[in-house]
This record gives C-alpha cells, structure tokens and sequence, in this order.
C-alpha cells in the first residue's frame, strides 16, 4: 500500500541526479564549503528564498559581538528532559543527546541556551501544519530547552525521532533529526541547525542534509554513539559537539595585532 | 587551534512549538512610556509573504549600552533584555513592541540586529534594520556610506504608526542587504 501520490512533485530519480550533479561540480572546485548552499534547486523551498547578492562584509559592532544573556529563571533544569511532564511514558527508543558548545578556538560557550524540537518516535510532530498519517503520542511534545554549564556542555534525554515524509518530490523523507538552536557568546554566532543520527539509510536521498555540499562538513552534523554515555537497562547515548563560527575576539591587543 | 564551524539547517515548518513562546516579542509591554513597534513583513523572491519565518532581533538600551539582563524568556515586565523572538503570520508579518535603541559605537548610527530563518532558507541571514533618524548619522555610517543607495534603503526601517517598519526581502528587485562577518 502506498500514499495518494502528487502529480505535480517530482521524482526522488530527478532529485538525486539533481544531487549528483551538484556534488560532482562540487569535487571539481579547489574550495572547502562548510555551510549549506543557500541556493540549493533540489530543496524546491530554497528556489524563492535565498538571496542572489553575495552578502556585505562587515565587522561587527559592540552590540552585535555580544549576545542575549540566559539564566536560571528563563530556564527550568526539567526542560532537559523531553520524556517527562505528561501522564505516562512517551513510545520510543529513550535516548540521551550530550556534547559541548565551543567557539571556534575549541573555548566552551558556558550558560548559554540551548533550544531542541522534535519529531516523536512514529516521525509525528506536534504542529496543525503536520499531515504525516502517524499517531501522536498524548505522553510526547518534543520540545526542550536547557543553558550550557561551565564546559559548555549540554544534556537531553528524549526519545529517538522517527523519519518523516514530506512534500518536496514524491516519496521524500527525511533522516531523523533532533532540530537544534544554539546561542554563542556574540550574537554573530547565532545558528540553528539539525543533528542526524549515524547510519541513516536516508541521508543519500535528502536535500536538506546535501546541501551541505562537503562530506566533511556533513559529517559535522552527524552524531556519534556513545557506549559509555548508553546507561545500563535505561538510555542509548548520543554524543554531539558544536562548533559555532568564529571567535569571542577577546584577544589581547597585542595577539590581535599579529 | 581553529575548529570548522557545525553546519546550519533550515529551521523548517515545524518549529512553532519549540521556539516561540510567551511574551516572546514584546521587550516591553505593547503600549508602555517609550515603547514603540517594529514591524513589517518577510517576502520570497515572487513578492509573496512567508508565512513561517522566525525574526529575531538583539538591540542596545535607548542610551547605546548592552543589557546583560536574563529573562528573555520569562519576561516580567521590567527588565529590558534586549532580545526578542517572532514567527510570522499568514502574509509573513512579522511585530515587536521594544525601545529605540541607542548607537552602540561612537559614529555609529543606530539599529537593530536582526537575524531570520525560514523553511526553504538553509542557514540564518543576518541583517541591521536602522533607525531612521535626521539623516546625518545614517549619512555618516560606515555600512550605510559604503553601499549604493537603491541598496542602502533595504537596511533602514521607514517610520510607521507608533514605531518603525522593516521589511525583509530574501530575494528580488527589493533583496535585503545581509550581512557576513568575518571568521563566517
Ligand atoms: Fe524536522
């Protein structure tokens, strides 16, 4: 049995020629790209949205290299934990997802706020907007938050999300994902992003996570398995670290000048 | 040591009930002494309005300084925090009730930082949303002097009812001017 197919997406054939090419042109530049293409045709949403100016260069200023401060009354320590706050137990595989957020000189990013959203074990999310024929689950939402502690470091416990079909060629689905968004210690920093489980079998069909044009860069996005994490007869852990773009630019005058 | 940068994607059509809440684009109380109202709206390259995009901006104090304040997230209605958090409506409007910021650099006009994420934009756009002022600082800004002036326009906010507006064109004869800092 299969869906009701849309005569007007294309094929998932199509968008992976599509994706070859892309990679192909890709190998034959001498440059390293470590963000996703903005202009990226097989994610067909990117078509109308992505800007065609290159972007302006510019050093940013004092409020720009500071950034929204955090604290224990925004954030409640059981917002970590994503399996908790309803009647029962969620469905799924539990997980825990841990790591560090450091800047680009490996400096850990201390009490900051990490944000995560998520599908639910059946791939379902708790949003009207989401048409995906698989049940909710009354015992999950998905969303979480928690602040970074004086290593950087993070801490979720959820449930591993499901893949999840969408509209974008016929027959797409997404990798499971953990949807991440991440404050640095500048507001320059600011990235939202997405963190893969290893071994998706998807991860070759999916234009989102190949917009990313580099496997190197990819694999950035990709979390490790963690045996020592994995807690006995309870959890499966997950081990991600963040690297936010660029420095805190707190050198020394003497440093900077180098 | 220079580590590579994690990735970014897309923020995707789902992320209403994790990113939003409460309060989340009111830094002050609508209608408050001093408040005043940031609008507009967030078009696609075909003038349409996109109807799930995420604006945030990150602002100075009236008087140019920083606030170091927590409490973005659970406003209580007095301190000013400097931060706030809108998804857009079904035209792909976009409101904040805020302050006027101040200039945060000596020779600086002032402005709002604005970063914006969408479904079908796969890494956050930054860009400045400038106060419209007497047009003597807006002349003598760095930024603002070094574009051409069809171009310059995207970046300052026009005067509307009870505040600014701001819109933001990702793409088209009216593209916003975003930004990139160095080290990106
Ligand atoms: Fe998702």
């Amino acid at each position: 049995m299969s869906g009701p197919a849309a005569p007007t997406l294309g094929s998932q054939t199509v968008i992976s020629s599509e994706i070859a090419a892309i990679a192909a042109g890709y190998q034959e530049t001498e440059g390293e790209e470590n963000q996703p293409r903005l202009d990226y045709p097989p994610y067909r949403s990117t078509v109308l949205r992505h800007p065609t100016h290159v972007p302006i260069e510019v050093d940013p200023e004092a409020i720009e290299r500071s950034a929204p401060c955090f604290g224990d009354r925004d954030v409640d320590p059981l917002d970590a934990d994503l399996t908790i706050g309803h009647p029962g137990e969620p469905i799924g595989e539990r997980i825990l997802v841990t790591g560090r957020v450091v800047d680009g000189d490996g400096r850990p990013v201390r009490g900051q706020l990490v944000e995560i959203w998520q599908a639910n074990a059946a791939g379902r999310y708790v949003h009207r907007r989401d048409q995906h024929p698989a049940p909710l689950d009354p015992n999950f939402t998905g969303a979480g938050r928690c602040l970074t502690d004086q290593e950087g470091g993070y801490r979720f416990q959820t449930i591993k999300p499901g893949p999840y079909p969408w509209r974008n060629h016929h027959n797409a689905w997404r990798p499971a994902h953990i949807h991440f968004s991440v404050f640095g210690t500048c507001f320059t920093q600011r990235l939202v992003t997405q963190m893969y489980f290893p071994g998706d079998p998807l991860f070759a069909f999916d234009p989102i996570y190949q917009s990313v044009v580099d496997q190197r860069a990819r694999d950035r996005l990709v979390a490790t398995y963690d045996h020592d994490l994995t807690s006995h007869e309870w959890a499966i852990g997950y081990r991600w670290d963040i690297v936010l773009t660029g420095s805190r630019r707190t050198l020394p005058e003497s440093e900077d000048a180098r | 040591m220079t580590l590579l940068a994690t990735p970014g994607q897309t923020v995707g059509p789902f992320f209403h009930y994790g990113l939003p809440y409460e309060g989340d684009r009111d830094l002050v109380p609508p209608g408050s002494p001093g408040s005043v109202a940031l609008r507009g709206q967030v078009f696609d390259g075909a003038g349409g309005g996109v109807q799930d995009a995420l604006v945030e901006i990150w602002q100075t104090r009236p008087d140019g300084t920083v606030a170091h304040s927590p409490g973005s997230l659970r406003r209580d209605g007095w301190a000013f925090t400097g931060f706030g958090r809108a998804s857009t409506g079904r035209d792909g409007q976009y409101a904040f009730s805020t302050l006027v910021p101040g200039p945060s650099e000596p020779g600086k006009a002032a402005f709002f930082a604005v970063t914006v994420f969408a479904r079908g934009l796969l890494h956050r756009l930054f860009t400045r949303a400038y106060v419209p002022g007497d047009g003597a600082e807006l002349a003598a800004d760095p930024l603002l002097s070094s574009l051409p002036a069809e171009r310059r326009q995207t970046l300052i906010a026009a005067r509307g009812e009870r505040g600014f507006v701001f819109d933001i064109h990702l793409q088209g004869a009216r593209e916003t001017v975003f930004l990139r800092f160095p080290g990106h």
